[in-house]
């Protein structure tokens, strides 16, 4: 059992959802990263998404636009950020760690020495916005060899006739785009995100993941009254581009929140 | 002149009656391992639509009649071939002819295009079209349409390429386009692209995106090439009436590739024909300051939709291009170039800055053409070419677009305030 499914599962014995907070790695500077992921633990996380920095995030909003170019100005890259995860996994053996971004970073590694060296790091999952599952069959069997989860992303506009693709590549979590558009957009519709999750339950049988549009703890403890998961990313990004000061005790803090808020759902 | 369907679809010259062995691409929009649909997950059923849709409107005559009629009353096809003869003579050897695209409404072969995908919007009820747009000649295009057709128009172009190509942008607007400079990136046209995507995404129900070159995902690589056969169907025509024979080499320059794919396809299955694609060499390969993928043998990646030759760092960051051509000042190129370069069919070279200037100012002064910077590139390679080989030979250079556009950048070069 991959330590995302182990985690998952933990959670859903205890009616309890995933708090998936996301951060850019490198961002504003690669010394800061690791610290920041224990301190997102510290606060309540179950997963961490961490972004691999990307020259073209054709699917990001301006706020993680400006994290990939903080990154990038420090020439961060994914062989960094497979580092940067080893060196989390010193301290941490029990908290997944999701790897998202854009496609071509992962090809120019080349598929398996990617998923031999995320393995070694200590990467749970891969999420590349630009691989839908037409393009994805030759990535996720060797993923699977490792025992890497590829994860897939489902929109508002995906049709039934496409769930069945996903069903079959997808492990670990999907994550569900709560709205048309590009990371850190405007506020989520809880009740339209409600209708949609029971359609995909049908074809779903993975724990989903929303993300998109949750800025604020009383939105996620929305969510986690809908979705087994709840993903946080801009929101996040921006805490990090008001300044390094006091950083890692913001961000700890904003999890806090967000987590005892997620946890009085279900009281 | 009857223009025919796009060729793939149906061959309009084929003489010998032999059957079409080029058929590309796959179902799933591969051109052997190119190509391909590598978008976020929101936008793949829109592009199942439009493909959808497509094959739908070319097999429907009266869409095909529409078009057709539009290409000749609207744009004032077929557009010409003309004998560059003192060109030619003043080179010394093979013989010159030029595929006068310049002479298209609007003054560049963008329009072949946009006319048809300005079509396929309404068809598709879409109230709003958005474009990417390097040199401007796309946007110009596309405003030009979303006007005839009454659809709202928004822009996006890089604010360096804003800052190089005022004409256009002033012309855009005249139009009743939005043009929205794009300071992200690099600041050119792979940054215009990625704004038409978080646009495309954010709008997918109410938008149609004119994609203006032969890449992106499936369908557009295929759709976009359809529509700019029309060049190389002419052409075919054109050079029997002419020289009574093809030409021994097609040349084209090639950004992402749309003016060379149009003419180039057509003659794929013809034998003996070169097909010759220019990239742009800035300031020469050995700088790494080009924007030439093809040439320089970099490797395959994935951008803006499709997998193609990416000009690309080893940790798979995308590299800053740099060409004196806003159009060809582009990271990839189409997904069929780089097939037809994996395949041996076409062949990539190279003109550096200095080489297309050296054309420009050759085509101005010897047959009163002022042709465009980017299509100055597939000049200077014929320019290159043509001495070394005998006077009877003919090469057939697709001038893509006309260089009023380029005016202030060439007086800036020559030190002279407009």
């Amino acid at each position: 059992m991959s330590r995302i499914e182990s985690t998952m599962q933990a959670l859903a014995a205890q009616g309890r959802q995933a708090l998936i907070p996301f951060i850019t790695a490198g961002d504003p500077n690669p010394g800061v990263t690791v610290g920041l992921m224990h301190a997102l633990v510290d606060g309540g996380a179950d997963i961490i998404e961490l972004g691999v920095p990307f020259s073209d995030p054709m699917a990001d909003g301006p706020v993680i636009q400006r994290a990939s170019e903080r990154a990038l100005a420090h020439r961060v890259s994914l062989r960094h950020v497979l580092a940067m995860t080893a060196e989390f996994r010193k301290t941490d053996s029990k908290t997944p760690v999701v790897l998202m971004g854009y496609a071509n970073p992962v090809e120019a590694m080349g598929y398996e020495t990617f998923a031999k060296a995320a393995v070694e790091a200590g990467v749970d999952g891969v999420l590349t916005v630009d691989l839908p599952p037409e393009e994805a069959e030759e990535c996720a069997a060797i993923l699977k060899t490792h025992g890497i989860d590829l994860i897939f992303l489902l929109a508002p506009t995906t049709p039934p006739s496409r769930l069945q693709a996903v069903q079959r590549l997808a492990r670990g979590y999907v994550y569900y785009v709560s709205l048309k558009g590009v990371t850190g957009a405007a506020h989520l519709d809880v009740d339209s995100v409600a209708a949609k999750l029971l359609e995909l339950r049908k074809y779903i049988s993975l724990p989903i993941g929303v993300g998109f549009g949750i800025r604020d703890a009383e939105t996620a403890r929305r969510v986690a009254g809908v979705a087994d998961a709840v993903v946080i990313g801009s929101r996040l990004v921006q805490e990090v581009e008001a300044g390094e000061d006091g950083l890692a005790e913001r961000l700890n803090s904003f999890i806090k929140g967000v987590r005892s808020a997620m946890d009085t759902a279900r009281a | 002149m009857q223009l025919q369907q796009p060729s793939h679809r149906l061959p309009s010259e084929n003489v010998m009656n032999e059957p079409l062995r080029y058929h590309q691409p796959d179902v799933r929009g591969h051109f052997g391992q190119h190509g391909g649909i590598y978008v976020a997950e929101t936008l793949m059923p829109a592009l199942d639509e439009l493909r959808v849709e497509y094959e739908k409107a070319i097999a429907d005559p009266d869409f095909m009649a529409e078009y057709r009629y539009e290409l000749k009353h609207y744009v004032g096809r077929p557009s010409p071939v003309y004998h560059a003869k003192r060109w030619s003579e003043q080179l010394g050897g093979a013989q010159i002819y030029l595929k006068r695209e310049d002479l298209n409404h609007t003054g560049a072969h963008k329009v072949n295009n946009t006319i048809g995908q300005a079509l396929l919007a309404r068809r598709m009820g879409k109230k709003r079209v958005i474009a990417e747009t390097g040199a401007g000649q796309h946007g110009v295009a596309s405003a030009t349409v979303a006007a005839r057709y009454g659809l709202e128009c928004v822009v996006y172009m890089g604010a360096e390429d804003v800052a190089r190509q005022s004409p256009n942008v002033y012309r855009m607007k005249l139009l009743g386009a939005t043009v929205v400079p794009v300071s992200s990136g690099s600041k050119t046209l792979k940054d215009a692209m990625n704004e038409a995507m978080r646009d495309w995404v954010t709008n997918v129900d109410s938008t149609y995106y004119i994609i203006g070159t032969c890449a992106g995902p499936h369908p557009y690589p295929m759709l976009v090439r359809d529509f700019q056969c029309v060049i190389g169907e002419e052409a075919k025509v054109q050079m029997v009436d002419l020289v009574g024979r093809q030409p021994d080499a097609v040349i084209a320059c090639v950004g992402g590739g749309s003016n060379a794919i149009g003419i180039f396809h057509p003659y794929v299955d013809v034998p003996g024909v070169r097909l010759i694609g220019v990239e742009a060499g800035g300031d020469g390969l050995d700088t790494g300051r080009h924007a030439a993928p093809l040439t320089a043998g970099a490797k395959p990646g994935v951008l803006h939709g499709n997998r193609t030759y990416l000009m690309q760092d080893e940790d798979g960051q995308i590299i800053e291009t740099h060409s004196i051509s806003a159009g060809l000042d582009y990271p990839g190129v189409g997904p069929e170039h780089s097939f037809l370069k994996d395949i041996g069919r076409a062949e990539y070279v190279a003109a550096t800055d200095k080489e297309a200037l050296q054309a420009f100012h050759d085509l101005c002064r010897f047959e009163g053409i002022i042709p465009a910077l980017e299509s100055s590139h597939a000049l200077a390679y014929a320019a290159r070419l043509a001495p070394t080989l005998p006077k009877d030979q003919v090469l057939l250079v697709n001038l893509s677009g006309r260089g009023d556009k380029d005016i202030p950048t060439i007086a800036k070069l020559d030190g002279i305030q407009l």
